[in-house]
């Protein structure tokens, strides 16, 4: 009961009769953080609105900070904060008065209020802008306050629905360290991404969504260990030597770990293992009479991962 | 991160949103939020009071020679004045649909629903903080056209039935924009109803006699709502006989309130319903 924060079980939901979850279980244990991770159109902001309350899931149960989400609504309003995908400050008031605003409607008292949003504006950096209009504020700074909007009552479990999309890579970096930060506090914290490297950056757990459904549920290292830190992609020559260098590679003494064929783009590709695993695969190749017109090292996609993952499942 | 991890329990003890006094609380935040809006978006501010001000100058004094008072015999500032006074207020009380559309389509709404509060403060507060204006946006045109020659012979207990008039009407409109900004799915589409009521006072007796006008808009001005509360206003501050008037005027601003906030009532639900 303590241990787990967050929890669901067989969460589903139709909108207009299309199935956007079907059947989403998930177990985030206090004071950790799960990455929930997946495609434009996989459902991860459907599930992060029905765990907040926002939503009616059509069928499945739900818990947040033991309270369920549909019959204790107001209850789990008080244990939780999100920052939705969509910013949610007001443009035509300041940093300050958008966190004086939240912390009023939290009932923390006018001069608790005011303390509280000095000490966010402080915290989330935001010190210097913290009397000008939201209007004004950059991509990233915006986000840093839709951030301390979310801890106005520092809540004990935390929300964050693509919290670094649209980011430069030094404002990802940033809200990083704040979301470290947070979680050393000991704050549960459920973040969508579609970032591998993100999740792989913050995340205990990595829960990939796909069609509505959990697809894969594990710590990151287990998870790369399936796809491979790294994709190795070879263009062959010939269309029609894809199917043979995929029999040769699978036979081979190589490792073939997450190959896939395709032959419109004669290409094969495989999980990545380093420079003799290179070798020997290209002396695979070079055996069967297969010739190799172009070899590339690349960081695996979150298509790589969906393939991986819902081929295995 | 001690800080924003663990500070702030306290105050949050008290149970929030179960009240009546913290819900009257809430509300008064966000009409607060809603005046800081209209004061910060000031083309809007300058158009609800300086439209009036431009239309009574524009008919006083260049159409006010060519267009007869009709049977009134009023001078054509005492004429239009009513109607002028029904356009200031009812142009900023429509505004409310698209600021209420605004926090409906963003993603205020979503904040402010995982709060601990009753989400209603949300477009009530945009209600009251229109009321509030649209009737200092009324007086302020009503000063101008007293600068521009109008001339009031009304009581005070006349000038208490004008205010509360003019505060029933803002109040009915701001409600109707209400029930039209939940409505629609855009802000741009909740922006229409400002055309329709800035235009509905000329389709009324309040700038053109109506008894001058063809047949079939005439048939539509002596029955729409405006021509009651311009003949109401104009009996309470001219001394013009009322008739049934204000009577009419009462009983089209209640059905506008109580027809309005209940439809409102059930569009917001379904808009904001888990
Ligand atoms: N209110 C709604 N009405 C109809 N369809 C909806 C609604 N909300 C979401 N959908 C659909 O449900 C699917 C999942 O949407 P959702 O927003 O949960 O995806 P997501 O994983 O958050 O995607 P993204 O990465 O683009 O944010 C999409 O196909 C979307 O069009
Ligand atoms: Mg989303």
């Amino acid at each position: 009961m303590h241990d787990v924060a967050i929890r669901a079980r067989g969460l589903s939901k139709s909108f207009g009769g299309t199935p956007v979850l079907t059947g989403v279980d998930l177990t985030v244990p206090a004071g950790s953080l799960l990455a929930l991770l997946g495609p434009n159109g996989s459902g991860k902001t459907t599930t992060v609105r029905i765990l907040t309350t926002l939503l009616a899931a059509d069928g499945g149960t739900a818990t947040v900070g033991g309270h369920d989400v549909a019959r204790e609504s107001v209850a789990v309003r008080r244990t939780i904060g999100l920052t939705a995908q969509q910013a949610t400050v007001d443009d035509l008031l300041t940093g300050r008065e958008n966190l004086e605003l939240f912390g009023g409607l939290y009932h923390l008292g006018g001069r608790a209020a005011r303390r509280r949003a000095g000490e966010l504006l402080d915290r989330f950096d935001l010190s210097a802008a913290a009397n000008r209009r939201v209007a004004t504020y950059s991509g990233g700074m915006r986000r840093r306050l839709d951030l301390a909007a979310s801890m106005v009552a520092a809540p004990r479990i935390l929300f964050l629905d693509e919290p670094t999309t649209g980011l430069d890579p030094r404002s990802r970096a940033e809200l990083w360290t704040v979301i470290r930060e947070l979680l050393a506090a000991g704050t549960t914290i459920l973040l969508t991404t579609q970032y591998l490297e993100e999740a792989d950056q913050l995340a205990d757990r990595i829960a990939v969504i796909d069609n509505g459904r959990v697809a894969a549920d594990d710590t990151p290292a287990a998870l790369k260990r399936q796809v491979g830190s790294e994709r190795l992609a070879l263009r062959l020559a010939r269309a029609e030597d894809v199917p043979r260098a995929g029999a040769a590679l699978s036979a081979g003494p190589g490792d073939a770990a997450g190959l896939r064929l395709d032959a419109d783009a004669r290409e094969v590709t495989l999980a990545g293992q380093g420079p003799d695993h290179l070798r020997r695969t290209l002396d695979v190749l070079h055996r069967a009479g297969i010739p190799v017109e172009h070899v590339d090292l690349r960081t695996p996609t979150l298509d790589d991962v969906f393939f991986e993952l819902t081929a295995a499942a | 991160m001690s800080a924003v991890g663990t500070a702030a329990r306290t105050g949050t003890d008290r149970e929030p949103g179960t009240s009546r006094w913290t819900s009257a609380g809430d509300l008064r935040r966000l009409v607060v939020r809603a005046l800081r809006h209209e004061a910060r978006t000031p083309d809007a501010l300058i158009v609800n009071i300086a439209l009036p001000v431009l239309i009574m100058v524009v008919f006083v004094y260049v159409f006010g020679g060519a267009i007869t008072t009709g049977s009134s015999g009023l001078t054509y500032i005492d004429f239009v004045v009513p109607a002028v006074l029904l356009m200031s207020g009812g142009y900023g009380a429509a505004l409310t649909a698209a600021n209420i559309a605004t926090d409906m389509t963003g993603g205020m709404i979503d904040r402010f629903r995982t709060l601990p509060v009753s989400s209603w403060v949300v477009p009530a507060g945009h209600v009251i903080a229109s009321v509030i204006r649209n009737v200092v946006a009324t007086v302020i045109a009503l000063i101008a056209a007293i600068a521009l020659g109008f001339r009031s012979g009304a009581t005070v207990t006349e000038w208490a039935l004008v205010l509360a008039l003019v505060v029933g009407y803002v109040l009915a409109l701001s409600a109707i924009a209400a029930l039209w900004g939940l409505f629609v799915k855009s802000v741009q589409a909740a922006g229409a109803l400002s055309f329709i009521v800035l235009f509905l006072p000329y389709l009324s007796d309040g700038v053109v006699p109506a008894e001058t006008m063809p047949s079939v808009l005439r048939a539509f001005a002596e029955n729409q709502p405006i021509t009651p509360m311009v003949e109401t206003l104009r009996a309470l501050l001219l001394g013009l006989p009322m008739g049934d008037a204000g009577w009419l005027t009462a009983l089209w601003l209640t059905a506008g309130v109580v027809i309005s906030v209940p439809v409102a009532a059930v569009l917001f639900r379904r808009r904001t319903s888990a």
